[in-house]
């Protein structure tokens, strides 16, 4: 098939990191910020940023419910961090009015690591990957539980006690991660990514 | 057999990338000066990436005068309470103490502000001493670099905080790119001689001038008043704003707040500004930066 064209929301947030990481992994990359740009990509990724601001910009701007119909159409989406928090159908310590535009049938837990100070980075196992990812957690996310439909990608310790945390997730062409890739120049989960865009249009 | 994990598998905190790693993720976004929890809310309520939690916002610094510190770290921790945004809080500059505090209270990010009053007219904090990260604020290529070897994390323009005039804002940022820009075209012979008239190191130099631009995530501060300011600064290369004065001393501090948000993402959408520009009340009076005697100049402090 032809390069996939794979948008970035790019209302607020890292969307310079991510176009360079899907470039990197050989797609098409562009930014999104209104309906008719959203309506020409094949695929998209929701960047790490603030959720609370992304979710008003993409409430205001118009973009939501189309977000939410190309996502039920089938459209590959991969969210980081608030990109992941976008992609929950339920989330916890978020706003009372904050919308996500859902899919993944996942309870998210925003900032549930902490705050910046707590921030982190470690060693990751990545399902069906040969050598551990590097996760970057920023005031990150992780997911508290999720449906028998999502297929959980990759966990870390907890701090606190035997649980593991999970922190990558993946639910048809809906992938989710609490932690940035696209912030180590590693660009292994984009090419998975990637991979999924091109399986979904065959 | 179990073996001992290195270090490299325990996870690390306050490294490098997780402190520039959150600049990255405010990028396209507007932080706001706010000085209680009622107006945090409102500044996270109009789509607000951070606030700046300051006892006076620089308008009230320069009208008060007298020596301006660190806030009460009970007014920090209501605005941490009153928010789930990050919460960012000054310390003056060279005062590592005050620094010490802020990261003690969990503030997300360290301003080691001129907008306080310097407590070391020669170094700044060892900002490589800290897990919280810092941001600067920078009039010229050298100073950002300087900052960033001393281990900022985020650099913003400095501008003229609590003139609510954008005149020095643009000079600064402009200074900035265009400085980078001039990097960009030195062979590696130049480089050397460069980073001794910039008084930098070597190495931030030269990286400069292999990416065009700052290793560390660049914002524009001081004298953004208007939805048009906030565009103006990111369509000259800011990533992101500051907007100190310019909201809460401001006749509709809500609706001006929301409408610097919009402006900053569709900054180069005339369209989308003049709506955001609409029926917002008065701006904050604002004062001529020609008439600033120079000892009143906050960004003259920084070494």
């Amino acid at each position: 098939m032809s390069t996939p064209t794979i948008g970035v929301l790019a209302l607020q947030g890292d969307v310079r990191e991510h176009l360079v990481a899907l470039a990197a992994a050989d797609a098409l990359a562009r930014p999104v910020r209104r309906p008719e740009e959203l309506a020409e990509v094949d695929a998209l990724v929701m960047p790490g940023g603030e959720s609370t601001t992304i979710s008003k910009l993409a409430v205001l701007f118009g973009l939501m419910d189309p977000l939410r119909e190309r996502v039920r159409a089938g459209m590959p989406v991969y969210g980081t961090c608030a990109g992941m928090i976008m992609l929950a159908d339920k989330i916890l310590d978020g706003r009372d009015d904050q919308e996500t535009v859902g899919g993944i049938d996942m309870t998210v837990r925003r900032n549930a690591f902490g705050r910046q100070n707590e921030s982190f980075e470690t060693a990751i196992p990545f399902e069906g990957m040969a050598e551990p990812v590097t996760g970057v957690f920023i005031r990150a996310p992780w997911v508290e539980s999720v449906g028998a439909g999502v297929e959980v990608l990759a966990e870390v310790p907890a701090a606190d006690g035997p649980d593991a945390r999970i922190v990558a997730v993946r639910q048809g062409n809906l992938l989710a991660t609490s932690f940035h890739p696209e912030l180590t120049g590693d660009h292994r989960v984009h090419e998975y990514f990637v991979r999924m865009v091109e399986a979904a249009a065959r | 057999m179990s073996t001992t994990p290195t270090t490299a598998d325990q996870p690390q905190i306050g490294t490098a990338r997780v402190k520039r790693g959150m600049a990255e993720q405010l990028k396209g976004g507007v932080i706001m000066d706010v000085v209680n929890a009622e107006q945090a809310k409102i500044a996270e309520d109009a789509g607000a990436v951070a606030v700046m939690a300051l006892e006076r916002v620089p308008a009230d610094i320069r009208k008060d005068g007298g020596v301006a510190r660190m806030s009460d770290p009970n007014m920090i921790e209501e605005i941490i309470e009153a928010v789930s945004i990050p919460v960012m809080a000054k310390s003056r500059i060279g005062h590592f103490v005050e620094a010490q505090v802020l990261q003690s209270l969990g503030v997300d990010y360290i301003d080691e502000s001129e907008v306080l009053t310097p407590a070391d007219e020669i170094n700044h904090s060892d900002k490589w001493a800290f897990t919280t990260p810092f941001v600067c604020g920078a009039t010229n290529l050298g100073e950002a670099l300087r900052r960033i070897a001393e281990g900022a994390a985020m650099i913003r323009s400095k501008g003229e905080a609590g003139t609510g005039n954008v005149v020095e804002a643009v000079r600064h940022l402009r200074q900035i790119k265009n400085e980078i820009a001039k990097l960009r075209g030195f062979d590696n012979n130049e480089l050397y001689a460069a980073a001794k008239e910039l008084r930098a190191p070597y190495e931030l130099v030269r990286e400069v001038a292999e990416l065009g631009k700052l290793p560390v995530v660049l914002f524009s501060a001081g004298g953004v008043a208007t939805p048009a300011d906030a565009a103006l600064m990111r369509q000259l290369g800011a990533e992101g704003v500051f907007v100190g004065s310019g909201i809460f001393k401001s006749g509709d501090p809500a609706k001006r707040a929301a409408a610097i948000v919009k402006a900053t993402t569709f900054f180069d959408d005339p369209k989308v500004i003049a709506d955001a520009s609409r029926n917002l009340g008065e701006a904050m009076v604002g004062i001529n930066c020609d008439t600033l005697p120079e000892s009143e100049r906050y960004a003259n402090r920084g070494w």
